[in-house]
């Protein structure tokens, strides 16, 4: 600081409440910028990310915003997310109703991307996890109303993986059985071929991102029957076989219905035991 | 009352002719609109020369080009970017360090274009003063865009810079990007002058940090042919840069060596005495065919 003056004091004392003022004011900008921020950084539920996105809080930290996935998109349905959308200005999305992933083998989007915001670790397309598939309007789906229409079933590029049919009793007209499509979340791409082409007004079955498609289990919970298989035997004292009151002769398996006991059997016992039975079925009432 | 303000340049004009006197103006419209043209091919002609936008580019799938500003941004929360990226922001950075940091300003941004439409009409408006904004605001902002970035966990700045949103939003979909672009508009027109590139935009604060030892500079080889028009003064967007050089105060060299010159090359045009010239922070050659005199001071008098 060459030449020393006099009004040293004066001008030092302004220029101390100049970058104080502007300081404040580029603070509270920042503070706004970034409350803006982190609301706009949640995704919406409409909104699917290209394969291999990271999980949203590092993929909207990662993401440089350059379109690059957008433009190597064979079938152009990414999206950049404009200034209005709810969401991470700039970041690519799709939406699933509109335009579904075409699941490519080479997954040039992934390839494109100059940052890890896609995870360049994911080398075959049926390993994406973009969302996660779920029925979510059973009283509209035409496979629960009874009919055949099966459309998300076949669509699926993961076919008999990522959802099966599950057949059950349609108890409304009782001899018909319902295809149930039940989708499997370790087989599910969340490509959103099944979204696409729901027939019905307003897809029944829908993609959404994992966080909001996805449960978790408590860390601490456990599954008796696989703990069971893992230990090889009940870790716990087995239940009594559970007894049916049958007519003599006559033995009923949950699973396998009803059966005639041959002679040789060991009896069932549930004839002979009746009284017990009865007794307990008292005591419920 | 019947004076009208003398228009900037005319001296100039008069003096060496209207093309002689936009020739650097010229150059750089050409250099903005074609950076936006060749950026565009792609999407509206079907030309794809290059992909992306000014975050992140590659050309002829060959050459990458990434905004080492948004390329930081996702680094500090902790992302690794992929070889190309961290190449394209290297070879960015490298050629910002030979022309000159916030040439990027001047000759690439397309947002240079608004804030220059808005201080063209505040000219021909008569519009004049506005309020007061340190020239410093924008390391503040730079700074505080780097906070806000780690502690929102998202390149929160990349939401509402106007710079990528207009760029980006030419490209790939304004939608409603042009409310900003529009704000900066009328914050240059009303506000401030020169208010958004001169004063806050934390890119041009990053590139004239990128720009502290940049090559390629103005310098005044004529210095001592100033007729003290000021035109130079009223046609610079950071005119504080050229009193130093120009006036040689504390002895500083005829070389304008503030970071925050975005070499447009502006004062080359409008100056009738063509005091200015572009050429290297390394001392001041004579001007070939111009009258040489000694012109340099004791300060980078023996360059070399």
């Amino acid at each position: 600081m060459p030449r020393p003056s006099q009004p040293d004091a004066a001008s030092r004392r302004r220029f101390i409440a100049e970058t104080a003022r502007m300081a404040c004011g580029v603070g509270m900008f920042g503070v706004g910028l970034g409350l803006y921020a982190r609301h706009a950084a949640a995704l919406p539920p409409a909104a699917i990310r290209p394969p291999g996105a990271l999980a949203e809080q590092h993929f909207s930290s990662a993401c440089i915003r350059c379109g690059l996935c957008v433009r190597d998109c064979p079938f152009d349905i990414l999206h950049l997310a404009k200034p209005e959308d709810p969401m991470a200005t700039g970041t690519p999305y799709f939406v699933a109703r509109q335009a579904p992933c075409e699941m490519c083998e080479a997954i040039p989007c992934v390839k494109a991307c100059p940052t890890a915001a896609l995870d360049h670790s994911l080398k075959e397309i049926t390993k994406a996890k973009m969302g996660l598939a779920v029925l979510v309007a059973q009283e509209t789906c035409l496979n629960f109303l009874g009919l055949r229409c099966d459309i998300c079933y076949r669509v699926c590029p993961v076919i008999d993986k990522a959802i099966t049919l599950d057949s059950q009793t349609n108890v409304r007209t009782g001899h018909h059985t319902m295809f149930i499509p039940v989708v499997h979340s370790e087989h599910c791409t969340g490509c959103g071929k099944c979204e696409k082409s729901c027939p019905t007004e307003v897809a029944a079955i829908k993609v959404f991102p994992l966080y909001m498609a996805k449960g978790q289990l408590a860390a601490h919970y456990r599954l008796g029957w696989v703990e069971k298989e893992k230990a090889g035997g009940s870790l716990v004292a087995p239940d009594i076989e559970h007894r049916y009151h049958t007519p003599d002769g006559i033995r009923y398996e949950y699973g396998k219905g009803l059966s005639t006991v041959k002679p040789g059997d060991a009896p069932s016992g549930a004839a002979s035991e009746g009284p017990t039975v009865k007794a307990l079925k008292g005591d419920a009432l | 009352m019947s004076t009208l303000p003398k228009k900037i340049g005319a001296e100039a004009i008069a003096e060496k002719g209207w093309l002689a006197s936009h020739k650097w103006l010229i150059l750089r419209r050409m250099s903005q609109l074609g950076i936006l043209a060749v950026f565009l091919a792609g999407p509206w002609l079907g030309l794809w020369i290059v992909k992306g936008n000014l975050n992140y580019s590659y050309t002829l799938g060959v050459l990458p080009l990434a905004d080492p500003y948004v390329l930081l941004q996702s680094m500090l929360n902790g992302n690794a970017p992929e070889m190309l990226a961290l190449f394209g922001a290297a070879m960015v950075m490298v050629f910002y360090i030979l022309v000159g940091g916030r040439a990027y300003c001047a000759w690439v941004c397309p947002v240079n274009l608004v804030a220059d439409g808005a201080n063209w009409v505040r000219l021909r408006m008569g519009l004049k003063g506005g309020a007061h904004l340190p020239r410093s605001t924008r390391y503040w902002m730079l700074a505080m865009t780097l906070v806000v970035t780690v502690l929102s966990g998202t390149i929160a700045w990349e939401m509402l810079n106007p710079v990528s949103m207009l760029h980006r939003g030419l490209i790939f979909g304004m939608g409603f990007g042009w409310v900003v672009i529009v704000t900066v508009f009328l914050f240059d027109l009303f506000v401030v002058q020169r208010g958004w590139c001169g004063h806050v935009c934390p890119t041009g604060a990053f590139y004239a940090l990128i720009g502290r030892a940049s090559v390629l500079r103005i310098q005044l080889p004529r210095r001592d042919a100033c007729n003290n028009c000021m035109d130079c003064y009223a046609v610079c967007p950071e005119y504080q840069v050229i009193k130093p050089a120009l006036k040689a105060v504390d002895g500083a060299a005829p070389i304008i060596l503030d970071a925050q010159c975005v070499n447009c090359g502006r004062c080359i045009d409008v100056c009738s005495k063509d005091v200015f010239a572009f050429g290297t922070r390394f001392g001041v050659l004579p001007k070939a065919g111009a009258k040489s005199q000694p012109t340099n001071d004791e300060a980078s008098g023996s360059p070399s």
